[in-house]
């Protein structure tokens, strides 16, 4: 417990550290969520902009971390051999996989209170969210955008894998209809945005604050393949050195 | 070619019939030989000789593709838990976050290894006080190597793998690189430094493996190494004919360097009264001479160049 609380402290105090992913993790939604939530100009299907952007921006706020963060600063420890030098100390790879994982949930959990506390300045109305049912959907949305992140990392070199991992961020956020509803999308791309990650996921959050099923199950069961899937991709995909 | 430096029951690491290979390319190929516990073993060898690939299967970060490696009477691959334990690493380059300050690297390293190690001593051996606050991407490149070395001693280790420990160093680095590399050896740990750089071997070593082309092609103390390879050596400037020079004195005569000379097989006075006759008669001016065993230069380039024939 103590060498896991050791690493745990330094894989927060290295991403505190590094301002290009606190941009990307905190700043990012919390400017989108500001901007749109005040600048009326999006479609939101009669709901207020703050209440239709919120779900949509805890999506995005769960795959800038679990995917573009951890995958670009895994990416880079394995280009540095960070990761090899400290699977040579007492630490050992399980506990080192552990903290990289509590390190995600531990951001998580300040951009979900922080988004929601943002919210409810802007006038959210949050009374029908269910948390028991968030938590689930923070899991799953963040094994898969994890699964997706280290099998990048676990393969392409540090430079390509940041410019990858920032690509598929940009078209996951266009296609997942996070700031504008996945209608508005033309058909084809629609079904795109449905079956990707980011489309599932936000579709998951949207019915998990209103406290309604208007995506149903499919949502939920596209989500979950992308996480069964991504995490048996990165098993076999994720090389240390 | 299989080797053993020293038969002991002191054996800190031993290698039998080591073979890795990275698909159709042998790196090592049977490497066999051992190190003992107090005492410093240094892996010389051209890049892409073997001498890292041996190293990473020792450190259990590769496994062999046949043979086996014991360290401190573990297997490095299946006993990795107990072996980072005791176990002090120096990788080549990296392993560290760059945005990681040198003060806290070292307390966190102190605090996984868990073996008393005060970080604040070890920041001071290693001479980074003056720069314990500052991050690792700012570091000069030996300020680098001493804090890789750090992260090492960390461990209070019992065996220790240094790889090019004293690349990109300044002299006084060197020094300080050179005395915790004999403390530790005093101290009975067991070290093993790979190097291509062959003064840096000459002082530090006791035993000697040379890696060429993924095998061991010599082995031994440098004495052992060095041992019946006398040699007079002289430096000229003037045009030598090394044909008549090695006729008249019957013994092989070759340039070694810019305007450095040697004759090989010998040390003997009245060679060197010949080779001043010869030099009086040619109008050929030499100086610098000097007899005694063979450098370990001379070694390692005959060695290798015997090999790759």
């Amino acid at each position: 417990m103590k060498l896991l609380r050791i690493q745990l402290a330094c894989e927060l105090r290295v991403l505190a550290r590094n301002g290009e992913q606190l941009l990307l993790i905190l700043g990012i939604p919390m400017l989108l969520l500001s901007f749109f939530s005040n600048v009326d100009i999006l479609p939101t299907s009669g709901q207020s902009s703050v209440n239709f952007l919120l779900p949509g921006i805890v999506a995005l706020a769960i795959m800038s971390t679990a995917m573009v963060s951890l995958g670009i600063a895994t990416g880079f420890e394995r280009s540095y051999q960070v990761l090899k030098r400290l699977g040579a100390t007492p630490l050992g790879v399980p506990r080192l996989v552990l903290a990289k994982a509590l390190s995600v949930l531990v951001v998580e959990l300040v951009q979900v209170m922080l988004l929601i506390g943002l919210a409810q300045v802007f006038g959210a109305d949050l009374g029908a969210l269910n948390i028991a049912s968030l938590v689930l959907a923070i899991a799953l949305g963040t094994l898969a955008f994890a699964g997706v992140g280290l099998s990048l990392a676990g393969r392409l070199r540090g430079e390509i894998n940041l410019a990858a991992q920032n690509a598929l961020y940009l078209v996951l956020l266009l296609i997942g209809g996070i700031v504008f509803p996945l209608q508005e999308l033309p058909s084809w791309l629609h079904w795109v945005g449905r079956i990707s990650p980011s489309g599932a996921l936000a579709d998951v959050m949207r019915d998990v604050f209103s406290g309604t099923s208007v995506h149903g199950a499919s949502s939920l069961v596209v989500l979950l393949c992308w996480a069964v899937a991504a995490q048996l991709s990165a098993f076999n995909l994720f090389r240390w050195n | 070619m299989s080797s053993a430096l020293h038969a002991s029951e002191n054996v800190g690491l031993s290698v039998s019939h080591l073979v890795i290979k990275y698909g159709d390319i042998t790196a090592v190929d049977h490497v066999s030989f051992t190190a003992q516990a107090g005492r410093v073993t240094v892996i010389l060898g051209p890049n892409g000789a073997g001498k890292t690939s041996t190293i990473e299967a020792c450190e259990g970060f590769l496994a062999p593709t046949a043979g086996s490696v014991q360290v401190l009477g573990l297997d490095p691959f299946l006993q990795r838990k107990q072996l980072n334990r005791q176990m002090g690493i120096m990788l080549q380059e990296g392993g560290i976050y760059p945005s990681a300050r040198v003060a806290e690297l070292v307390r966190q390293y102190c605090a996984l290894y868990g073996n008393g190690v005060d970080a604040d001593v070890l920041i001071s051996r290693v001479g980074l006080q003056s720069v314990a606050s500052t991050t690792y991407r700012r570091l000069s490149g030996g300020e680098k190597q001493r804090l890789s070395l750090a992260l090492a001693l960390a461990a209070r280790p019992h065996i220790i793998f240094l790889d090019e420990p004293t690349s990109g160093i300044d002299v006084n680095g060197r020094d300080l690189v050179r005395s915790i590399i004999r403390e530790l050896r005093d101290a009975g740990c067991c070290v093993i430094v790979a190097t291509h750089e062959l003064d840096e071997a000459e002082r530090i070593a006791d035993d000697v493996l040379i890696f060429h082309r993924g095998n061991v092609v010599a082995s031994g103390t440098l004495e052992e190494l060095r041992s019946g390879r006398e040699e007079i050596r002289f430096r000229s400037t003037s045009r030598i004919d090394l044909h008549s020079l090695s006729t008249t004195l019957g013994l092989p005569v070759e340039q070694t360097r810019l305007h450095e000379f040697t004759v090989a097989g010998t040390s003997d006075a009245r060679v060197i009264v010949q080779l001043t006759d010869w030099a009086k008669a040619n109008n050929v001016d030499i100086g610098d001479i000097g007899a005694g065993s063979q450098r370990l230069d001379d070694v390692f380039r005959r060695l290798t160049a015997e090999s790759a024939s």
